[in-house]
This record gives structure tokens, C-alpha cells and sequence, in this order.
């Protein structure tokens, strides 16, 4: 595809943390890394934990300054917050103040739009997540999973052209995170957005996905590795992890990250032992 | 532990089974003095629950004792209110300002720590003998519990939830509004009970010590006189009126917290 498709490029993108106390060393958290997605485009990073996988997600979304690199946005390069990107995070985010319809058309509600236009849409994603019939709950009544649910239509309400998920669904129990995944690639097939999502589970990775990056284990983390993920949809994540190309690529990806993972666990091990 | 069902009956009968015993163990020659030399020393130190049940009826009765409890009330409410909302502005300021609140952190420290009642003096010099000197004392009371809370709750604002709120495209004022202000006041209402009373603190220890109205003036001119079953039928009123507003206070609190784990009933979905 030509490069007027890119909808999201990091370029050479290099973060140090700054030591916390004078004496200490600065930390790399990732080292001249550059990855792009295309428009409509599913890209999975995947990555031993603690390799500076959120790190790329925030300088993505404008949350956090690179040290050096650039950030381009449908070509545009980013200054501040990446107003075109949605941010889904891995732990609660939803207002607890809020009811899930307030949560739902907070975006709206701050871009100054019309009110009762504004909670008709809400409703309406309300039923498209299967929160029908909790408009007026608070997040703490709601399980795991519909808080879940309530973030990503709080994040699709506003239809951003680029979805960043950091490990959205990780908290979530085997079933109801399948069901999520199901749910999230329907949404997503909708109206195909370009999708960043972070995760340390390499099946998921594989099961939603055009396009798995892998990274390396951290400090200084930088991509090690592309493979396109062939397999055709619709899928359904449960059951395509039991055909042969699936296992194919999951085999393929875990023999080439299995030497950064336990890089990864030696270097946590001799800082403990240290 | 089972809590009975009918609670409020039992709290009510322990109620009047303190008071028979306070009449038992005070009604002059109704039982040897064992402790005292003199049957009617009892009655001298501690009161008479008769006696002082009658003067509270005759206050309310000549309604002698409203333009008191009115003043009480009034400095309370005024210290309350002032010291709640100069508490949260300020706290909502140094928590989002991290520059002011380090230049001004040993002050705020020296501040707390220092014994307010001690400036009820300066106060009458600067505000008089009227109630603005009672509430001055009260808002210095309940400005530090108010302010901490908030301070607290701007600093515990879930680092997650800001930045959700702001990639969902919220400007600074409208993160003010959305989410410090909501987190601050969960922070203000569990606090709200403590400062209540303390502006209740405030209000009648400041009348206690120079005024010319209010109940602690009432109990401050009966002490004065040795009428001790007066002193504790102001200190009763005092009570009654203390819990009215903490039941206020739980009320408010059910009607805006409703968010809040724990605060309604939870039902498993």
C-alpha cells in the first residue's frame, strides 16, 4: 500500500525515563522504534511483560512525549493529544460518578454536542455493547466484563479513526474474554479502523489480527519481528485457534519470541537476586 | 452477630435504663451516701435527671431558650458552609498546583498543628463579641479538615481515569469539573461528619468563652451559679441537636453518593 495509507507511523521513537533519584540510571524504555499501521489495518504488539509496550501505546495517543522520533498521524505529524486515536486501557478507566450512559456520552458531552442527541447515540451504543437495559447502573454495578463493554462503546461513540487497546481485556475470565473478542472484531469489521492492540497473549494476538509485531524484552525494547496473519474472516477467536494455519503461526511466533521471553526472565531474576 | 430487629426500641430502653440509673445513684436519701459524706453531694456533682429534664421542658416551654440555639445554629451553619467551601477551593488549588503547595506545605503543617482554640481571643478582638468572632473559630476548625480531604482526594484521582478523560477530549476546566471536583467531594462527605462537629466545637466553645448569647453561654452563666442541672440540660440540647445534624449530614450523603461502592445497596447482577 502507498504511504498516503499510513494512518499511524512512529518513527524511530526513542523514551528515557528520566532517573527518579540522583544517582540512579536513566531508563530506556524503548530503544529507535518504528512501526506503522495502515488504515483499517489490525495490528497486535506482542512482548514479554515490562518490555515498554504501553510506553509506544501513550506516545501514540500523545500522552507521553518521545525523547526523540516523531509521531505521524494520517501523515500529519502530532502535536499534544492524538485527538483522532481512542484509548482503551487495561485497568478501570470508566468515571465511578458517572452512570454507564454518562460514562458513554462523556466525549460528547465534552466536544460540546447536542444533549438529548447526544444520550439518544449513547442508548444506542448502550444496546450495540448488550448494556440495554443498564443506562442508569454505576460502574461498581456493574461485573468485569460490562465495564469492559461500557469503555469500548464509550470509546466507539466518538468514532475515532484509530483504536489504541492496552490489554484491554486481560483481567477479564477465558470465556468472557473470548466473547469480548468476538464482540470487538464484529465492531471493528463494521467499520474498519486502524487497531493498535498490546497484549502478552500471543493466541489473541493471532486470533484478532492482520499483522502481529513482536517486541523484545525490555530495557531498551525495539521490534524484532513482523508476521502477517493470513488467516481469513470473519473469524471466531474460539474456534480458529484449532485450525491448522493457526497453529501453524502460533508456532512460528513463539519459536521466535521465546528467546526474548526468557531474556526477559533472566533480567528480572538477577535484579531480584542482585 | 445477629443485630435484633427491632433496634431502635432496645436503643431506646438502654436511653431510659442510664437515666433511671443517673436517678438512682442521685436522688438525695434514696440510697445511703457511700461515697460522699452527704446525701446531697451526689445530686451537687452530678445533677438530677428530673430536675434537669424540667428545666429543659421550661425552656422550650417559654421558649426562653430559642434565640440561643438559634445563635448556636446559625455560627455553626456559618462555619460549616464558609470553612467547607474555602476547604475545597483551596484544596482543589494547591492539589492541581504543585508549585503552591510546596512553597506552602511547612505553613499548612505549622497551621494544623497549632492549637486554634487559643485564638478565640484574637478573634473577639477582631470580629467582636458576636457571632462572625464564634464562626472565625469554627472556620478555622473545620477549614483544615475539609482542606486535607480534598487535597487528598485531588491527589488520588486515578491516574487511568485522567487520562481516559482527556483522550475522550475533556479541556482543563472540564477535567475540573468531571473528574477532580466529583473525587474531591466523595473525599469532603467522609469527612463531613467529623467537621459538623467541629464547627459545633467551634460555635459553643466560642460562646463559652465571651458572648452574650448561645448555649454555651447558657451553660457558661449556669456553671457560674453552681446550677448544674441547668449545665447538663444545656449540654443535652447540645447532644440532641449534634445528632439532628450528623442525621442531616448521613442523609445528604445517601442522596449524592449514590456512586459509591457501599453506599447504596449493591445488587448482584
Amino acid at each position: 500500500m502507498s504511504s498516503t495509507d499510513s494512518a499511524l507511523l512512529l518513527d524511530a521513537i526513542t523514551v528515557v525515563f528520566a532517573a527518579r533519584s540522583p544517582g540512579a540510571q536513566a531508563y530506556t524504555a524503548v530503544r529507535d522504534t518504528t512501526l506503522e499501521v495502515r488504515g483499517g489495518e489490525f495490528v497486535s504488539v506482542v512482548g514479554p511483560t515490562g518490555c515498554g509496550k504501553s510506553t509506544l501505546l501513550n506516545v501514540a495517543a500523545g500522552l507521553l512525549q518521545p525523547s526523540s522520533g516523531s509521531v505521524k498521524v494520517f501523515g500529519e505529524p502530532l502535536a499534544g493529544l492524538n485527538r483522532r486515536a481512542g484509548y482503551m486501557f487495561q485497568t478501570e478507566s470508566l468515571m465511578p460518578w458517572k452512570s454507564t450512559l454518562d460514562n458513554v456520552v462523556a466525549g460528547l458531552h465534552f466536544r460540546g454536542e447536542d444533549e438529548s442527541a447526544a444520550r439518544q447515540k449513547g442508548e444506542a451504543w448502550l444496546e450495540r455493547v448488550g448494556l440495554g437495559g443498564f443506562a442508569g447502573r454505576y460502574p461498581h454495578q456493574l461485573s468485569g466484563g460490562m465495564r469492559k463493554r461500557c469503555a469500548l462503546a464509550q470509546m466507539l461513540i466518538l468514532d475515532p479513526k484509530i483504536m489504541l487497546m492496552d490489554e484491554p481485556f486481560s483481567a477479564l475470565d477465558i470465556q468472557t474474554r473470548q466473547m469480548m473478542e468476538n464482540e470487538l472484531l464484529d465492531l471493528w469489521s463494521a467499520d474498519r479502523k486502524s487497531v493498535v492492540f498490546i497484549t502478552h497473549d500471543l493466541e489473541e494476538a493471532i486470533s484478532l489480527s492482520d499483522r502481529v509485531v513482536l517486541l523484545s524484552a525490555g530495557p531498551a525494547t525495539r521490534p524484532i519481528g513482523e508476521f502477517v496473519i493470513d488467516l481469513p474472516r470473519p473469524r471466531d477467536v474460539a474456534e480458529i485457534r484449532l485450525t491448522p494455519r493457526f497453529i501453524e503461526l502460533h508456532d512460528r511466533i513463539w519459536h521466535a519470541m521465546k528467546d526474548e521471553v526468557l531474556k526477559g526472565y533472566r533480567q528480572t531474576r538477577n535484579k531480584l537476586t542482585a | 452477630m445477629k443485630i435484633p430487629s427491632k433496634l431502635w426500641f432496645w436503643q431506646i430502653l438502654l436511653l431510659a435504663g442510664l437515666f433511671l440509673l443517673w436517678h438512682v445513684l442521685t436522688k438525695p436519701g434514696f440510697i445511703p451516701p457511700i461515697f460522699f459524706d452527704n446525701e446531697n453531694r451526689a445530686a451537687f456533682f452530678f445533677g438530677e435527671p428530673l430536675r434537669v429534664l424540667r428545666a429543659m421542658w421550661a425552656w422550650f416551654a417559654d421558649g426562653s431558650v430559642y434565640p440561643h440555639l438559634w445563635v448556636t445554629l446559625e455560627e455553626t451553619v456559618l462555619a460549616f458552609a464558609i470553612g467547607t467551601l474555602a476547604g475545597l477551593v483551596v484544596g482543589l488549588w494547591l492539589g492541581l498546583s504543585p508549585l503552591a503547595s510546596a512553597l506552602l506545605d511547612p505553613y499548612i503543617k505549622a497551621m494544623n498543628a497549632m492549637p486554634r482554640v487559643v485564638l478565640a481571643p484574637i478573634f473577639m478582638v477582631w470580629f467582636g463579641l458576636g457571632i462572625w468572632s464564634k464562626v472565625a473559630l469554627g472556620f478555622t476548625l473545620v477549614f483544615f479538615i475539609v482542606f486535607f480531604n480534598v487535597y487528598q482526594g485531588v491527589k488520588e484521582v486515578s491516574p487511568v481515569v485522567l487520562n481516559s478523560v482527556r483522550m475522550l477530549g475533556a479541556n482543563r476546566r472540564q477535567l475540573l469539573r468531571h473528574v477532580y471536583l466529583p473525587s474531591a467531594t466523595s473525599w469532603v462527605f467522609s469527612s463531613l461528619h467529623t467537621s459538623v462537629g467541629m464547627a459545633f466545637v467551634g460555635a459553643v466553645v466560642g460562646e463559652y468563652l465571651g458572648s452574650a448569647k448561645g448555649m454555651g453561654y447558657l451553660i457558661h452563666m449556669a456553671e457560674g451559679s453552681f446550677d448544674i442541672n441547668t449545665v447538663f440540660a444545656g449540654i443535652l440540647v447540645l447532644t440532641i441537636f449534634a445528632l439532628i445534624l450528623d442525621f442531616l449530614v448521613s442523609f445528604a450523603e445517601r442522596k449524592l453518593l449514590v456512586w459509591r461502592p457501599g453506599q447504596s445497596e449493591t445488587e448482584p447482577l
